[in-house]
């Protein structure tokens, strides 16, 4: 049996998360002992029939109480801001960064690339790209947790959440569900792959392990269901009295009834198909009817096909803008 | 109990009736108004209690053992942890210390007879048992599987458990504390004894009164939330849940607005405790008082504004998460203080290792620990990795069970011949001292590893990560030595009831006017009401030593 001390550093937020981590313990231990030594030798030097001077005991020093305010906040404060940077770093994933959707439900992991290769509890990355992962939940509150990565976001019901790393180092790591979601809670996850490029690209392009290549992109599905839904009676290229247009929808900024702006961003587009109530445009009047049947697989197939009609920011990433106030709006 | 007679009772021509005394038919203790009597069926339902929440931790302990579990299956497994967090946390660390030893002490302390509201008090505690019992029912008839958090939607639309049940429960003991919350504040500001004013205070009060403002404000925002989460399950009304309109991060808010000032209510009252004993045998005054007295009241302010550092990766935004890491890490400046306050108070002392004094020594090493490991988590980026994971585990058992259950044990051994009259064996006390310290590190250091390693908490299995297995095994054989530590002073202690020699009224030296009365007190505590004249912990070591060493040359 072996004893490890610390997980594998196989991202690019190891490292600088690991730094962090070893000064803050270097600190607890050394204020653990510092603390400890003194009661100890102030209990035992002081102990009852020992013969030392007691005289001059003071009870109170504003010298020391300062001293031992103001060290602890310093130290506090280089800590919260050096962690707040780093934070920021995990938050802000770069423009061009892979993107790959996740859906997690009681109790697995769903996993979507965009040329259409789907894998479950299992996900292959390649080394060294920025990958951007977009996650929604289909029941309870999971969270796609990768300790060797040093990274865990939340995958919430409702809306979207995104989380970003390069993976550094190829290897088979852990993927795990942080979030407790009921009895197989501890089983729901697997492990995440990351292959050289190359091999990468080759495993992606012969569609994945159950090897079905050309399979249709998540635009493909997304346009299929367009169809289907017959979306583009009411939402054409041009805006018409029952409906405005779909072009050029993703990113824009849109005026509510209520007087709101409100950022059409990957969840508010996912809430006015599932629930068009809850927002409705200025000048329209709600006619849509609830698309609640459609799965969480369905919507996102449909986010890709409404973002290849054009966005208001070119080019952007293809769920939303992961700026700091994050995807769905969520800053409440 | 003649020697007893203390300065305070000169006059009396017969001592009265202790409150132990004062009837002994089970309605003069199910109507009792005396908040002693009171405090001691407290003492005896959350003993209950702790002894079925061990239970439960032990069954979780044994079944981490091995990464495919031992004897449980996973449904189960979730039900036992969950069974061991919402019976520790809302029948035993909450009430344990405000209700057994503040109850019991925080008249006596500032020279009252009572608390100001004494039927409200025997109300508080038939609430609690209320609670208690539903929580009971709700184990009983199939258990509550969501975890003590109830997180939602799991809650309040997934789970096929006994949630609604379990949150009632949880709701009848908030009343309880609100009760006794209300009952403290309004005790200390009007019932004070000619003298005692504000800042001769002992430093236990002050701890009391400053947890009773946290209970007052943040049980009514939990207990509505919880009821929010019935509302839901039962009757479909959308609050929580996005298939209702409703969102489900909005609980986690809510929720945290009370749990994380909650556990400040489990803390400060331990601090206290911690005063008081700190003081005693080392016979000082304690250091600093003042700043001790404010940072209770800091840290209860402070404590409701740091609710969202449980919510870094829970999509809040990244600027509020920010504010929330910034005013966590202010909270820590309070405890930082206290602390060193305590280590100067030792300096310069005459200092008695009797097992009260060991259990502080216990307190203040644990709790360190467990608070710095708390900046950890208030630091965003690092939290993300360890957030969920058993780093969280370990810290808050270091901060509950090292801070809280060490205060709690602290107290009690200090208090217990004032409680009952009968002082217990020293040397086993500080035999389980020592083995609850050891057998706690053993348990819980283990844990901080296997969070960094990425053990996620609540975890039934762990066979895809089998690197964990040591750190289990190490922490269950810690465990099991823990569980040894806790065992031994439920003997001696019971056993001192009987067999124990009789404490007289200050069998430490203490200072303090719950010293100066009988042990155990009358009813009405004092004869006449007492006049305080001196500043609180008027101790001086140098005096004693003194007298100790002039006495030496006889003894040799």
């Amino acid at each position: 049996m072996n004893f490890p001390l610390m997980p594998d550093q196989a991202s690019n937020f190891a490292r600088p998360y690991d730094a962090l981590f070893f000064v803050l313990t270097a600190l607890t231990i050394l204020f653990t002992v510092l603390v400890g030594a003194l009661v100890l030798y102030f209990a035992v030097r002081y102990r009852k029939g020992s013969r030392v001077d007691r005289s001059g005991a003071v009870e109170s020093h504003l010298g020391l109480e300062i001293t031992w305010t103001a060290i602890p906040l310093l130290l506090g404060l280089v800590m919260f801001w050096w962690a707040a940077k780093l934070y920021v770093d995990t938050r802000q994933p770069p423009k061009d960064a892979m993107e790959i959707f996740v859906i997690g439900k009681q109790w697995m992991w769903h996993l979507q690339h965009s040329n259409g290769v789907r894998e479950n509890n299992e996900l292959h990355v390649p080394v060294g790209v920025p990958i951007r992962l977009t996650m929604i939940s289909q029941d309870v509150i999971h969270s796609f947790f990768v300790p060797q990565f040093r990274i865990k976001q939340d995958v919430l019901p409702g809306r979207y959440t995104q989380q970003w790393f390069v993976a550094t180092k190829p290897g088979k790591y852990n993927l795990f569900c942080a979030e407790y979601c009921g009895t197989q809670h501890s089983e729901m996850g697997g492990y995440i792959y990351a292959m050289p490029p190359q091999e990468f690209q080759k495993w992606l392009a012969s569609g994945g392990d159950k090897k079905r290549p050309n399979q249709p992109t998540m635009a493909d599905l997304g346009k299929a269901l367009y169809d289907r839904l017959a979306c583009a009676n009411c939402h054409g290229p041009q805006d018409t009295e029952r409906g405005p247009s779909l072009y050029g929808l993703y990113g824009a900024k849109r005026r509510m009834t209520d007087g709101t702006v409100v950022e059409a961003d990957a969840s508010y587009i996912r809430e006015s198909i599932k629930n068009p109530y809850a927002k409705i445009n200025e000048g329209y009047q709600n006619t849509m009817p609830e698309y609640r049947e459609l799965t969480e697989e369905d919507l996102l197939n449909l986010l890709a096909y409404i973002r290849t009609l054009g966005t208001a920011k070119a080019p952007g990433p293809v769920l939303g803008n992961a700026g700091p106030a994050q995807i769905g709006g969520a800053n409440r | 109990m003649s020697t007893a007679a203390p300065v305070l009772h000169g006059e009396s021509p017969k001592a009265p009736p202790s409150y132990l005394q004062a009837g002994h038919t089970i309605k003069s203790w199910l109507l009792t108004g005396d908040h002693k009597r009171i405090a001691v069926l407290y003492l005896i339902s959350v003993s209950i209690f702790f002894f079925f929440g061990s239970l439960a931790a032990s069954m979780i302990r044994v079944e981490l053992v091995s990464p495919r579990g031992v004897m449980l299956e996973s449904d189960t497994y979730n039900k036992v942890f969950t069974a061991h967090g919402i019976i520790m946390i809302f029948f035993f660390l909450i009430p344990a210390i405000p209700a057994v030893l503040g109850n019991f002490l925080l008249p006596i302390m500032i020279g009252a007879r009572d608390l100001a509201f004494p039927r409200l008090n025997l109300l508080s505690w038939y609430l609690y048992v209320a609670g208690g019992l539903c929580g009971v029912l709700a184990i009983a008839f199939g258990g509550v599987d969501t975890g003590w958090t109830f997180y939602t939607p799991y809650s309040s639309m997934y789970s096929n458990t006994n949630v609604a049940l379990t949150i009632i429960g949880a709701f009848i003991a908030g009343f309880s504390s609100i009760a006794t919350g209300i009952n403290f504040i309004v005790t200390v500001h009007k019932m004070r004894a000619p003298g005692m004013t504000w800042f001769r205070l002992p430093l236990m009060v002050w701890g009391s009164y400053a947890t009773s403002l946290i209970i007052v404000l943040g049980t009514p925002v939990v207990a509505i939330t919880l009821l929010l989460v019935v509302m839901e399950r039962v009757f479909h009304i959308g609050v929580f849940s996005p298939e209702l309109g409703g969102d489900p991060v909005l609980f986690q808010h809510l929720f945290w607005f009370y749990s994380h000032p909650a556990v400040y209510i489990m803390i400060l009252p331990a601090m206290g405790v911690i005063n008081e004993v700190i003081t005693c045998f080392t016979r000082k005054r304690i250091f600093g008082y003042h700043f001790i007295a404010f940072s209770s009241l800091a840290i209860a302010g402070l404590g409701f504004l740091v609710w969202g550092h449980h919510m870094f990766v829970s999509s809040q935004s990244m600027y509020q998460g920010m504010v929330f890491s910034l005013l966590s890490y202010l909270v820590a400046v309070p405890s930082a203080i206290k602390v060193f306050n305590w280590t100067a108070t030792i300096h310069k002392g005459s200092v008695r290792f009797q097992t009260p004094f060991l259990y502080v020594l216990g307190f203040i090493g644990l709790f360190v620990v467990g608070g710095l490991t708390g900046l950890f988590l208030a630091a965003m980026s690092i939290d993300v990795h360890l957030t969920d994971t058993y780093f969280v585990v370990a810290h808050f058992h270091y901060v509950m069970v090292g801070g809280t259950i060490m205060g709690f044990l602290a107290g009690l051994h200090f208090w217990w011949p004032k409680f009952f009259g009968r002082m217990y064996p020293d040397s086993w006390g500080k035999l389980s001292a020592l083995i609850i310290f050891v057998g706690f590190n053993l348990t819980f250091l283990p844990q901080f590893v296997l969070g960094y390693l990425g053990m996620p908490r609540r975890y039934h299995y762990y066979y895809f990560a089998p690197e964990f297995q040591f750190w289990h095994i190490a922490s269950t054989a810690g465990a099991s030595i823990l569980a040894v530590g806790f065992l031994i002073p439920a003997v001696y202690l019971l056993w001192s009831l009987k067999y124990g020699a009789p404490a007289g009224p200050n069998p430490w030296g203490a200072k303090g006017l719950e010293w100066t009365i009988p042990s155990p007190p009358p009813t009405t505590n004092f004869l006449e009401t007492p006049v305080v004249r001196e500043e609180p912990y008027a101790y001086d070591a140098e005096a004693e030593e003194r007298e100790e060493q002039a006495k030496e040359p006889t003894r040799a």
